[in-house]
């Protein structure tokens, strides 16, 4: 509805050529590199993973939508269910079952979106929340990657095999190798009392390029970081939250490993390996569920890397990015409600500047 | 401006498309008078002006229709020669489209001017007698705040004010009458900023032009050459650059304190042109009753500028200039903070320096979202405020919690709402508010009043029960002893015949 003449309506009379679902579009233009190198990494099972996930997602808004009387079309095709989704589908293991994405789908959207009344109500990153729902209900499912199996190479499922892993789970005959992620070896290694430097000559095959046992958001961290860099480029995300998320997962992880590098992963892999770059550019970035000042974000973003950091070394899961920006989506409206911007003509406390000549 | 600054440093204000040109670039075009004006008697911050002529009554261009009532207040003179025609009510130009008083004068189209009294030498003058000649030439700031200058002069006077920042950034998009008037007539804005330096006591004056109007520059560079005060200083163009408080701290890197005036730290605001109709108020002795009106936007047909009378309808400055299409929506000022307006049959007033005829496409602001929390309002805020927040507490009805967040502080600028990615009307829920608590305020000290005068009438009637009681008591005490007087003597008496 636009505004016809007879209506009174307040300044200003012209407005942004902005919109939530331009926004929508360039996370996920700036998503899309990424997903498509993983996708040929892991071949079919994991677009059709990626598609039930985003499919089921967008079923679940509907019925939200639908069950609260409020406009289906419009909000359905803003764009945050299927980032919402899209970024789920990336934290999953690749060939993991259909319904481990059906119930991503639908617990993302029921419990952490619209429980709390729907787009930018939400306390919890829903993406976030349907990931820990996951790994908490399924641990086997959520934590059984597989070593890359690039489309077309030999022995990779074409797409109605493909659909068929999705479905009914990997064939015997299939000779999928599967594998721990880094950070799962590492944690299972410490555990036996066998130290870094001697468990990681034997340590899953690591690739600067990502052809590496994990999630789709996990294998190509660097396309992440690159997506990430367009959408600060085109003033979608700030860089407080990405570089303070990084920097407070890389400095602890320095310190402790040159203090002890037989107990404590080195700050590249750190960086490089779970949901860090997609937990740092596109997760913790998420506007909803984060601080809406810099200084916010600064504190808000090197919460989320120390508490990685934190749950990876001394916790019982390998991974911590999810728990770590969950627990600080639940800081955001605290640190919210301390730090704010210094307002024009006042100090920080909010009382008037002193006249000065 | 440094790196560290341009990446720590937050950047207030917005780039909103400014659709300046062509209309800034088209030559001035000058409005015959029209056969009919309609001078409103509120133009202006302060009190309505007071009729001092009388309907039929002859009046010559430029003759006082009304005088200035109250300390803050300014007269009104007539646009044209003709007659007194009604002393009624005209269309208001704001957005409810209530009627407000005015003085209409039919045109006699002969233009004949008041015998003027011109000033050879301003700075000869007073300060004093400048403020007194601009006062009653009735001029205000032209700029949109329409406060009278004269008070404005005597307030800088008082705090002795070093510099005189000129505002010629006019940041609004589509407006150009103050580039066109730079451009245009350089000299008597120079000389008008010179006469204001004069009466204020100003010792140099920076004048701000933002750096999309280049020729203004030039010309008005130019202009200021021999006079070493002046100095023209180019500012990034930016949304509100043109806001006193963004200026000064651009021009000066002064803050102006919350809750004070911009003459507390040392500097004073006039626009370019109020300067330019000082400037004729004080060397041609000509009252304001013309302005430089911007007609834009997409059904205008020949955008432009015009240099029309005072108290011409806005429909006729709009045939003047042709309508490609009906227009879907009229803006009085700019986009950003104009008045938006039901029809057409208002009268042109003393702030008004643009008048936008939107096409449907220019107009259309899609419908409200869900608030995302994406923070661009807060970015955009040039006071530092969190307007996200303010809107939240706002909505939910609890507006003193939006005062917690410094509500009194917003400008109205729009920024936050021009940002919204969701097109929330951000400045309709700060202007509802603040509108809500001046109303809360106002009962409140009307029931407080109440309260007192029932507290005193209840105290005045207690009073008065216990003086009549007193007074009662006291007439009976005094018959009593008048009594006791009367036998007491009766007493003696019997007492001495007994002895």
């Amino acid at each position: 509805m636009s505004h016809a003449i007879d209506i009174p309506v307040a300044a200003p009379h012209t407005t942004t050529s902005n919109s939530v679902g331009r926004v929508m579009t360039i996370v996920m233009m700036a998503l899309a590199p990424a997903t498509l190198f993983g996708f040929w990494l892991y071949g079919w099972p994991a677009v059709w993973l990626w598609a039930i996930t985003i499919a089921s997602a967008l079923l679940a808004e509907g019925f939200c939508l639908r069950l609260l009387k409020r406009p289906v079309v419009p909000v359905l095709f803003d764009g945050s269910a299927v980032l919402s989704a899209w970024l789920l589908a990336l934290s999953l293991p690749p060939w993991a079952p259909w319904w481990i994405g059906v119930f991503g789908g639908v617990v993302a959207m029921l419990l952490g979106k619209h429980a709390f009344g729907g787009l930018g109500q939400n306390l919890f990153n829903p993406a976030m929340v349907a990931r820990v729902a996951l790994l908490i209900s399924f641990p086997v499912q959520m934590t059984s990657w597989v070593s890359p199996l690039p489309l077309f190479s030999a022995g990779a499922p074409g797409p109605i095999d493909g659909l068929l892993i999705t479905l009914q789970g990997i064939p015997a005959s299939l000779d999928a190798v599967s594998s721990a992620s880094l950070l799962g070896f590492a944690k299972t290694e410490l555990s036996r009392g066998v130290d870094l430097v001697h468990a990681m000559g034997e340590a899953p095959a690591q690739s600067w390029f990502g052809s590496r046992a994990g999630s789709l958001g996990e294998t190509a961290a660097w396309l992440i970081a690159a997506g990430g860099i367009v959408m600060m480029g085109m003033r979608v995300i700030s860089w407080h939250i990405p570089v303070s998320m990084l920097v407070g997962v890389a400095v602890p992880a320095a310190i402790l490993n040159a203090v002890d590098p037989a107990h404590y992963l080195d700050a590249a892999t750190h960086v490089l390996s779970g949901g860090v770059m997609l937990g740092a550019f596109f997760i913790a970035t998420d506007y909803v569920t984060s601080p809406n000042t810099f200084r916010g974000q600064l504190i808000f973003g090197a919460g989320c890397g120390v508490l990685t950091y934190v749950i990876r070394t001394w916790a019982g899961y390998p991974e911590g990015v999810a728990f770590a920006v969950l627990l600080m989506n639940s800081l955001t409206p605290i640190i919210d409600s301390y730090v704010k911007p210094r307002v024009y003509g006042r100090n920080r406390k909010g009382s008037a500047l002193p006249a000065k000549k | 401006m440094g790196l560290f600054e341009k990446i720590f440093k937050p950047q207030w204000g917005v780039h909103p498309d400014d659709h300046k040109r062509p209309a800034a670039d088209a030559a001035l075009r000058f409005l015959p008078a029209p056969a009919q004006v309609h001078m409103p008697l509120h133009q202006h911050v302060g009190g309505a002006a007071r009729p001092v002529v009388a309907v039929g009554q002859k009046v010559l261009k430029g003759q006082i229709l009304a005088e200035a009532r109250g300390n803050i207040s300014a007269p009104i003179h007539s646009p044209v020669s003709g007659v007194v025609r009604a002393i009624g009510e005209v269309t208001a130009p704001h957005a409810s489209g209530l009627d407000f008083p005015a003085i209409t004068v039919d045109s006699d189209f002969a233009d004949k001017w008041i015998e003027l009294d011109a000033v050879a030498d301003p700075f000869s003058l007073a300060p004093e007698e400048i403020a007194r000649r601009t006062a009653a030439a009735g001029v205000v700031g032209l700029g949109g705040a329409t406060f009278p200058s004269a008070v404005k002069f005597s307030l800088g006077k008082r705090l002795a004010v070093g510099t005189l920042i000129v505002n010629g950034g006019e940041c609004e998009p589509y407006l150009s009458s103050d580039d066109r008037i730079m451009r245009d007539f350089a000299d008597q804005v120079v000389d008008g900023v010179r006469i204001v330096m004069h009466a204020i006591g100003a010792a140099e004056a920076l004048v701000g032009i933002e750096d999309n109007k280049p020729e203004a520059i030039a010309a008005m560079r130019k202009a200021a050459a021999p006079f070493p005060d002046v100095k023209i200083r180019p500012v990034p163009a930016r949304y509100p650059m043109g806001s006193d408080k963004q200026l000064i701290e651009t021009l000066t890197g002064k803050e102006v304190p919350a809750n004070a005036r911009a003459a507390e730290v040392g500097v004073l605001v006039h626009n370019v042109s109020t300067c330019a109709a000082v400037h004729k108020a004080i060397r041609l002795g000509q009252p304001l009753v013309e302005r430089i009106v911007t007609i834009n936007g997409g059904a205008v047909a020949n955008p432009g500028n015009i240099y029309a009378p005072l108290g011409t309808l806005v429909d006729e400055i709009l045939a003047f200039c042709g309508l490609r299409e009906a227009p879907a929506r009229l803006v009085l000022g700019g986009p950003m903070m104009g008045t938006h307006l039901k029809h057409g049959k208002v009268p042109l007033v003393k702030g008004a320096s643009g008048i936008l005829a939107f096409n449907a496409v220019e107009a259309e602001i899609p419908e409200a979202g869900p608030c995302i929390r994406c923070g661009s309002c807060t970015k955009a805020c040039p006071m530092g405020l969190l307007p996200l927040e303010m809107a939240a507490r706002i909505r939910s009805g609890h507006l003193e919690d939006a005062v917690e967040f410094n509500l009194t502080d917003c400008i109205s600028c729009g920024c936050c709402a021009y940002v919204c990615p969701s097109h929330i009307p951000l400045v309709q829920y700060f202007v509802h508010a603040k509108g809500e608590l001046e109303a809360e305020e106002r009962t409140k000290l009307r029931s407080e009043a109440a309260k007192r005068l029932t507290e005193a009438r209840s105290g005045r009637l207690e009073r008065e029960a216990k003086e009549k009681a007193e007074a009662a008591a006291r007439r009976k005490a005094e018959r009593e002893a008048a009594k006791a007087k009367a036998k007491a003597p009766a007493a003696k008496n019997t007492e001495e015949a007994s002895a």
